[in-house]
């Protein structure tokens, strides 16, 4: 059974379809990357599986149309990482991380020892034990995506959402994410589905690449059978060369003129 | 790994009521009651107050030293003033906390939602146009109840009727919009009936009636409600501040949960604001200090907001009615001319990963 299915997927804003008849399927414990020109609707995708903006279709998680799912039962199920989270700048990591576990609680409830054995976990993953009684506003920009990432694990959701988890990286941190992320996954069999911007990073680490324009699947399948320069020159206007390294490969682009 | 993280989970906790913040603010609100029932033009002891307090709870052994006039001040007129200051310096310190993180506004006040004009509108509208008998203690307060929550309703539909994508943004500009017409229609109502401006006037500027038990009765229901609702709901205002898109995510009816911490609020500052008219400054202040003083979440801001704005505004209510005694100080004039350059005071003393 698909961990996320998608059929017929069409998300309205204003009027226009920004996400247009989408088909697609992620299989349990799968690394998917949602690529795409700007404007191309991955945000909308996410968000429309996150049930955070209304669609038509029809989406199951884990078998189970999204309609039927509770608030909690689909919290439990999906985390989210948005691109810009909103970090309060007083909250320490603990009270943070913590915030992960809410989807576990009823909504007068306090965090119990499971909980916070959940978060010390997610903590520990992250390398942040140390870091319990920061405030966020005391943190860097890669310190800060690793509490994120933390939140979404303290959640203990099976399937992970991610909106540009490095867009605001350098090379070492954007490495270093992607790197934890392909490692929990192992670890934990969790399934990702990342919107990324840069392509040669995908190509690193994804299963499988679709590729969005216009709101519709152009392209899906291995990132070595999505990314040629064909492709990249209709959907993004780009003229670039493929360059293998090692099994994977590379997206250069190249100079006019 | 697991182990570590066993171990790692005593320390994983968000700060809640740290006994040492807990005991100080509980600490000021027990002197400020203090302060409060003793200080007046009549002099009354400790020892007298205490005496008189037991024979009130029938503790054998006790029997009031106080003269009946001086009984009946203490018990009639003083501590209910205490007791009534105490509710709404808490409701309004929690509301203003309140609003501040369901609407992610640092400046949001309990007034936010256009309550204060809408109390102010009913109120002007039972002056200017009730007969005296009618007007006098009864009707006033049901008036501005019925006006601050009419406004807030009213802001409440426009903000739903937003085409735009509804968030919290919206319903603060909906809060202006009704504001401002029903202050330019309370203008118009006052300025009609300019006999009735230095009653209108002085009601506005707010203070803490000596009306005895009646009017304690009268908001401790609400009150009471919006506090323990509010309480209850801590923590999820605490998962509101990181927007509606991941509190959403995170298994939360944002809709439903902002609505009841609202409904709450509003409901319990329309009260307090019925019976003492407006007091401005205190659900700004109050909570404000606790942030920059402790620098906590909204778990542990909200209780400590009840605690020390009941604490506050007694205080305030004591320098209103003996700074300048016999006369009274409008209270809305004592918590900013106090308020403000306190809270300037502490601005500048407290810096840097506080807030």
């Amino acid at each position: 059974m698909s961990a996320i299915r998608l059929r017929g997927v069409t998300v309205e804003l204003g009027g226009r379809p920004v996400v247009d008849r989408v088909d697609a399927d992620v299989a349990d414990g799968e690394w998917v990357a949602l690529i795409g020109p700007n404007g191309a609707g991955k945000t909308t995708l996410l968000r429309a599986l996150a049930r955070l903006v209304p669609f038509a279709g029809e989406i199951e998680l884990d078998g189970t149309p999204l309609a039927d799912l509770g608030r909690g039962q689909l919290a439990r199920l999906v985390a989210v990482v948005p691109q810009e989270p909103s970090t309060p700048p007083w909250m320490t990591v603990a009270e943070y991380v913590l915030l992960g576990r809410t989807p576990h609680l009823g909504p007068l409830a306090k965090e119990g020892a499971r909980d916070r054995e959940a978060t010390a976990r997610a903590l520990a993953r992250l390398d942040l034990l140390g870091f319990v009684e920061r405030r966020l506003g005391t943190l860097s920009g890669g310190e800060k995506q690793r509490v994120v990432v933390a939140r979404a694990l303290a959640q203990e959701a099976a399937i992970v959402l991610l909106d540009e988890p490095t867009a605001a990286l350098d090379i070492g941190h954007q490495q270093q994410a992607l790197d934890l992320l392909d490692g929990l996954r192992a670890e934990s069999g969790l399934t990702l589905v990342a919107a990324m911007h840069d392509l040669t990073l995908a190509a690193q680490y994804a299963d499988r690449m679709i590729l969005l324009d216009g709101g519709r699947v152009v392209a899906d399948g291995a990132p070595t059978e999505v990314l040629t320069a064909p492709v990249i020159a209709r959907h993004y206007g780009a003229a670039i060369d493929v360059v293998p390294v090692g099994d994977r490969i590379a997206i250069v682009p190249r100079r006019s003129g | 790994m697991a182990s570590i993280a066993e171990h790692a989970a005593t320390d994983v906790r968000a700060r809640g009521l740290s006994p040492v913040w807990a005991c100080s603010a509980v600490a000021f609100l027990v002197v400020s009651l203090v302060i409060g029932v003793l200080a007046g033009p009549i002099h009354l002891g400790v020892g007298e107050v205490l005496e008189s307090a037991g024979a009130r709870l029938h503790i054998p052994g006790f029997s009031t030293p106080l003269s009946p006039t001086d009984e009946a001040i203490l018990w009639q007129i003083r501590v209910p003033r205490v007791v009534l200051a105490a509710l709404v310096g808490a409701m309004l310190a929690v509301a203003g906390a309140t609003y501040q993180g369901v609407f992610r506004n640092p400046l949001a006040d309990p007034y936010l939602l256009g309550v204060a004009a809408g109390a102010g509108l009913g109120a002007t509208i039972a002056i200017a146009y009730l007969p005296q008998g009618l007007r006098g203690q009864r009707m006033l307060p049901v008036a501005a109840f019925v006006g601050g929550s009419v406004a807030v309703m009213l802001t409440y539909a426009v903000g739903r009727s937003a085409r735009r994508e509804r968030d919290a943004a919206t319903f603060i500009l909906a809060g202006v919009t009704v504001t401002a017409f029903f202050t330019a229609w309370q203008t118009f109502v006052q300025q009609q009936n300019s006999e009735t401006l230095q009653e209108v006037y002085s009601w506005i500027l707010g203070n803490i009636p000596s009306t005895g038990w009646p009017d304690v009765i009268l908001v401790l229901p609400y009150i009471a409600v919006a506090v323990v609702v509010i309480l209850a709901l801590r923590r999820v205002v605490d998962v509101l501040t990181l927007g509606d898109d991941e509190a959403a995510s995170l298994g939360v009816d944002v809709r439903r949960v902002r609505l009841a911490l609202v409904v709450a609020a509003t409901l319990g500052t329309a009260a307090a604001v019925a019976v003492t008219g407006l007091i401005g400054f205190v659900g700004i202040i109050v909570p404000h200090t606790i942030r920059l003083l402790t620098g906590v979440g909204y778990r542990a801001l909200l209780p400590l907001s009840v605690i020390v704005g009941a604490g506050f505004l007694v205080l305030a209510d004591v320098v209103a009615r003996t700074a300048l005694s016999p006369a009274e100080i409008p209270l809305g004039v004592v918590t900013a001319f106090f308020g403000a350059p306190f809270f300037a005071l502490v601005l500048r003393t407290t810096r840097g990963g506080s807030r």
